[in-house]
């Protein structure tokens, strides 16, 4: 039963990432399209059904299996073909760590909705993503292409960049929660501060969650951060790639959103907590209240979590399609003297208050 | 190779960036949820004269063409049902791209002196400049069938004949 909970929550889970990536292709598609006042994909039918276009990743999947794979002469075999598994594979186990629920007791059993409650849960999630790296890196070392040598350089320093950033913001977060286990953290953010701001990172940290969310966004290497790929000139670490492993890539961008999505929310948005919504039901102020099943509350708190990280994936969409992108050296002058000295200036001052408190 | 420095003059609202991002986010945010409002109302029938996009779904929905486009040619017919056309080899002549050939023959009416045997167009080497509409003194040949898809899988198929071009009618522009 123990192997059953836990491999129900892994295919849960990897589902879900897989279920949303599919539809941020489709979304990436519709929305850039309205917001350009254009339609959109809309031709892919089956049996004469469009439906809005959703069939066009489906289309997009075969034509990418059927293609050749071509591996450049003189590149390295192996390593060619590792490299995009390498950055999906780690994208994809981030979300081990993430909480999609919380603990409930189900059948006897106490279910905490995370399918592995690490104790450096926090530390996991930016150890794989800088293992991700590799694969970008080893893209384009094993091609033997200048330009997606040059590429693949382009993303290791971008990406190393805004990890120091990231990980500069989150020590406020920890200073005010006091863990590293996200689940905990979620918890944590349940609370309430002078009884009716819900304890979430948004109000407590509002310079980190900005720092964050940018930071974050510069991590999937998107739009206004996408100087690794520069698909429309300049060249990115896949030009070598072609087929399914290239689509690979496509698709860990799109998995990073996602990620992205999923780990501002549970630091910065409470998570699966609905505010007010405890273990047995809504609680408001004194006698108001609503009693719901344990079974209820974990529905509506799981769906608070896929509302949020959907939200949150149409706002970054909407950023994508929306700044062109940053120049070389602005990018890396925002990084370093702008995002990491405010990063900075965040702790200190988190750091002020907590002392000023205690 | 030298650099060209443009100096800018950022206020210091520019210069901290983000609330300029947030306005650019507004912008776009409001065309996104405009259309999406518009899509979901045409799905309920309702504000049909509001358009949700720029685009033309082409083979179905059609730009609306100017009456005075040049489109492809057609011959037009006596009340008889013959041709028009007197062979004078007029647009012949005039033809930029030399992309008409005509054969004439002898018309059995006195009053008409000849009529076209073979009448061809090569829609391959046409330029569409119309020349042939203007020099024609019979108001024979006419570009106004509103249709322009010609496309052919050989170059045989672009060269269009004397039946294919009687047999077009003209379709009034739409406004
Ligand atoms: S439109 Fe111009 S090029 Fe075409 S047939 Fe007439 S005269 Fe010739
Ligand atoms: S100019 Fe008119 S009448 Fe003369 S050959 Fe051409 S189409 Fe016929």
């Amino acid at each position: 039963m123990e192997y059953f909970i836990q491999f129900s929550k892994a295919f849960f889970i990897f589902n879900l990432v897989m279920g949303f990536m599919y539809i941020l292709t489709w979304l990436e598609r519709k929305q850039s399209a309205l917001m350009q006042d254009r339609i959109g994909a809309n031709r892919a039918d089956i049996l004469g059904f469009r439906l809005l276009g959703l069939f066009h990743p489906l289309a997009d999947a075969i034509k990418l299996f059927t293609k050749e794979d071509f591996i450049p002469p003189g590149g390295n075999r192996l390593l060619h073909t590792l490299a995009p598994f390498v950055a999906m594979f780690f994208a994809l186990i981030s979300f081990a760590v993430i909480p999609f629920g919380g603990i409930y007791s189900l059948g006897g059993y106490s279910v905490s909705l995370q399918v592995l409650d690490l104790n450096v849960g926090l530390l996991f999630v930016f150890a794989t993503m800088s293992m991700g790296i590799y694969g970008f890196v080893l893209a384009g070392w094993s091609s033997n292409n200048n330009y997606a040598l040059l590429g693949s350089v382009r993303a290791a320093s971008q990406m190393i960049s805004y990890e120091i950033t990231m990980g500069a913001t989150i020590i406020g977060v920890l200073m005010i929660y006091e863990t590293l286990n996200l689940q905990e953290m979620v918890l944590a953010q349940g609370e309430t501060l002078w009884g009716w701001i819900p304890k979430w990172g948004i109000f407590l940290q509002p310079l980190g969650f900005i720092l964050f969310a940018t930071a974050a966004m510069a991590e999937t290497k998107r739009v206004p951060f996408d100087i690794p790929e520069g698909e429309s000139e300049i060249i990115g670490y896949f030009v070598e790639y072609s087929g399914m492993k290239f689509g690979m890539f496509l698709a860990t961008d799109f998995i990073e959103t996602v990620l992205a999505a999923a780990l501002i929310t549970t630091l910065f948005l409470g998570g699966w907590q609905v505010p007010f919504l405890g273990s047995d039901g809504f609680f408001f102020s004194g006698e108001l209240w609503v009693a719901l099943s344990s079974v209820t509350v974990m529905f509506l708190q799981v769906s608070a979590f896929l509302l949020k990280v959907s939200v949150l994936c149409v706002f970054m969409m909407l950023v994508r399609w929306t700044l062109p992108r940053f120049r070389w050296d602005h990018l890396m002058r925002l990084g370093w003297t702008i995002m990491l000295p405010l990063s900075i200036l965040n702790i200190l001052i988190t750091a002020l208050i907590l002392l000023w408190i205690r | 190779m030298a650099i060209k420095q443009v100096e800018r003059d950022l206020t210091f609202r520019e210069r901290i960036y983000i609330l300029e991002i947030l306005k650019a986010l507004r912008l776009t945010a409001r065309h996104l949820f405009r259309n999406l409002f518009v899509h979901i109302a045409h799905r309920f029938g309702l504000l049909r004269r509001l358009r949700g996009g720029v685009t033309y779904q082409y083979p179905e929905e059609r730009r609306p063409f100017s009456p005075r486009l040049r489109t492809l040619h057609r011959l037009t017919r006596r009340q008889d049902g013959s041709p028009r056309c007197v062979a004078c080899m007029m647009c012949e002549t005039v033809c930029p791209a030399h992309c008409i050939y005509i054969v004439g023959g002898e018309h059995p009416d006195p009053q008409i002196e000849k009529y076209p045997v073979r009448f061809d167009i090569d829609l391959g080497l046409c330029v569409f400049c119309g020349y042939c509409v203007e020099a024609c003194p019979e108001d024979a040949i006419r570009m106004d069938t509103g249709k322009l898809e010609f496309s052919s899988y050989s170059r045989e198929g672009l060269i269009h004949d004397l039946q294919e071009l009687l047999s077009r009618s003209t379709t009034p522009p739409k406004r």
